[in-house]
């Protein structure tokens, strides 16, 4: 069919004159293809947020939506901005993005660096490997909540077999100060795997000639890792970093089952300050106000790692 | 390593043999782990109650269907009397009820929030597919005014925290009317996937060449024509992996789910964890229903291994 298409075409009549023959425009075809798209997006995501920004600027509370609404201008921005209390779940937002994107990308290099070797059956490994990524988060999170008990959990037992600590003298998600470990454990589990996928498409995009080039030259493997692998696959590594520094920015439903933020407020990242407040404690003004404040940030972010990945990627 | 290079130009960039083994200890090490997890979750599905929390954990058990029956139905405790005044029971659920003192009373929520589950996650990957596609080819074939824009802006509603969509979203809800309801859940989801469903099918349609609408077109096809009977069917294939992934996220998302559903369209996801017995969490049933969820996802990772990785990227990774 393609070669019948193919002839057709060499003596078609110049593209300009076979358009507009029947049917609609290209224009209005256009705007009649994009427009239900935009519409749902304006419903649904743009409309809300603008309704977000007005409520930043009032007293409402969801629960009472009939006491009168008062303005109370940009109160809640500056008590926000300038509340101690705020930094605790933005402290926690970071300690948990830190280390999981840190050991995800090491962990998830260091596999696609491995599986790279193209030993044999490694396809079949690569997709056992795959699995926890495309899993529900909070359904597998949930049971990971049972594995961490500390008298009947598998994880304490494991720990214990190896190290001989005693299984039931720690608690992953009761301690201050193993519980924050306890979901960056659950999240690098779960999450590697996306990193080491995307680090493997990098290395299996660096030509053979380049290191066969490297090669007649006699450079070292090792010189060859830093300076042919390494820089060619930063572009891969940074795009995984953006796609993880984003989702786990808005980290909700694993700390939501494994501690709720708890205990005390150790592990209690953004989104779970975001859920107290919009529907624990129905401030939803003050709640509206750190909505914005985070939508800005990811925004802000996302946008100055767009441009320093193309610079990288241009380089 | 460098030794090797003598051989053939081929050669050069193939891995020695001692490097492969090592590699593939490693891999295999690491896959065998990072399954542990599930395995335990399929192990504890078919443990019986005092069984799932004995210590040290069991490894060879009796296996029981106590799990399941539990899963999908409700029971009260009755007193030894009233258990030997009934008829002998109808079943193997009935009988291990009654071992226990109880009988059971109904059946639970899980088959229904497990079909809320399967009408939200179609609903909403059929509409934003169908959306994302039309969109796609636009975005791929005409000059569209502020195209790089539009498509910007498509993307970055994705990136909005769902905790802070959620709260204007509750209230627009409440106001219209949609709140608990499988319709809003279904156009929720599709407005979060459709940002994905045109940025993989517009790759996917960018790669097939132009020349075979536009001959159509030559032969008296409409524009219209053309996109229905050569372009849909050239990216199918495209069509259907991306329809696997809008799927999958709408199957597993929690959120939104915990957060605006609570009984009529409550999915699965939130369901899960408030599986409770007599005294706490009821960790055999929970694993059930953690497994039943996840065979579907299992099955279509295996399906979708080739398109997974530009699934995940957004389409910014082809291979």
């Amino acid at each position: 069919m393609n070669d019948r298409l193919g002839a057709r075409l060499a003596q078609s009549t110049p593209a300009p004159l076979a358009r507009h023959v029947r049917g609609l425009s290209d224009r209005t075809i256009a705007w009649l293809f994009i427009a239900p798209t935009m519409v749902l997006l304006l419903a649904i995501n743009i409309f809300p947020l603008i309704w977000t920004i007005r409520l930043s600027f009032t007293n409402f509370r969801a629960n009472r939506p009939n006491a009168e609404l008062v303005g109370v201008g940009i109160d809640h921005y500056v008590s926000i901005l300038s509340d101690p209390d705020v930094w605790g779940p933005m402290q926690a937002t970071a300690h948990f993005l830190f280390w999981t994107i840190t050991l995800q990308t090491l962990i998830g290099f260091s596999l696609a660096y491995l599986i790279d070797r193209k030993f044999r059956g490694h396809g079949f490994w690569t997709t056992l490997i795959l699995i926890p990524m495309m899993l529900s988060p909070a359904v597998v999170g949930n049971f990971w909540a049972f594995i961490y008990q500390p008298q009947i959990g598998l994880f304490n037992y494991v720990v214990s077999f190896f190290t001989g600590i005693p299984p039931s003298s720690f608690e992953m998600l009761g301690s201050v100060k193993l519980a924050p470990w306890s979901i960056i454990i659950v999240d690098t589990w779960m999450w590697t795997p996306y990193v080491m996928l995307i680090c493997l498409a990098g290395l299996r995009s660096i030509p053979d000639y380049i290191y066969e080039a490297a090669e007649v030259d006699r450079a070292s493997a090792w010189r060859q890792f830093w300076s042919i692998t390494l820089p060619m696959v930063l572009p891969f590594v940074m795009l995984a970093v953006l796609f993880r520094g984003i989702e786990n920015f808005k980290m909700f439903d694993l700390v939501n089952l494994l501690t709720n933020g708890g205990p005390g407020s150790t592990t209690e990242v953004v989104s779970i300050t975001l859920k107290r407040e919009a529907f624990e404690k129905w401030r939803t003004g003050y709640s509206s106000a750190l909505a914005i404040i985070l939508f800005v940030a990811v925004f802000g972010l996302a946008n100055i790692y767009v441009k320093a990945l193309n610079a990288v990627k241009n380089r | 390593m460098s030794n090797k290079g003598l051989s053939t130009a081929h050669s050069v960039v193939e891995p020695t043999l001692g490097s492969k083994r090592f590699a593939m200890v490693i891999v295999v090490l690491y896959a065998v782990i990072t399954l542990v997890p599930l395995v335990w979750i399929a192990l504890t599905a078919i443990k019986s109650p005092p069984d799932s929390i004995s210590y040290p954990p069991k490894v060879l058990f009796t296996p029981s269907i106590e799990g399941f029956c539990n899963l999908f139905t409700t029971r009260s405790r009755q007193t030894e009397e009233y258990i030997r005044s009934l008829p002998p029971p109808a079943d193997a659920c009935e009988r291990a009820a009654r071992a226990n003192s109880m009988v059971i009373v109904s059946r639970s929520n899980y088959l229904p929030r497990f079909l809320n589950s399967l009408i939200i996650a179609f609903g909403s990957t059929a509409l934003s597919v169908g959306l994302g596609v039309m969109a796609a080819y636009a975005f791929s074939r005409f000059k569209v005014p502020g195209k790089d824009d539009l498509m910007f802006f498509i993307l970055s509603t994705r990136m909005m925290p769902p905790i802070a969509v959620a709260i204007p979203i509750y209230l627009m809800y409440r106001e219209l009317g949609l709140s608990d309801t499988k319709l809003g859940m279904i156009l929720l989801y599709s407005a979060v996937n459709v940002s994905l469903a045109v940025w993989l099918l517009k790759g996917f349609i960018d790669e097939i060449p132009r020349e075979y609408e536009e001959a159509a077109m030559v032969d008296g096809y409409t524009r219209l024509q053309a996109f229905r009977q050569v372009v849909l069917p050239q990216a199918a294939t495209g069509i259907v992996a991306t329809a696997i992934f809008c799927l999958i996220f709408a199957w597993n998302e929690y959120a939104f789910a915990v957060l605006l559903t609570s009984g009529e369209a409550q999915t699965a996801p939130p369901f899960i964890p408030i599986i409770i017995g007599e005294g706490g969490q009821d960790w055999p049933a929970v694993a059930a229903g953690t497994m039943l969820f996840l065979i579907p996802i299992l099955v279509f990772t295996v399906l979708l291994r080739k398109h997974l990785l530009r699934g995940i990227t957004f389409g910014a990774v082809r291979k």
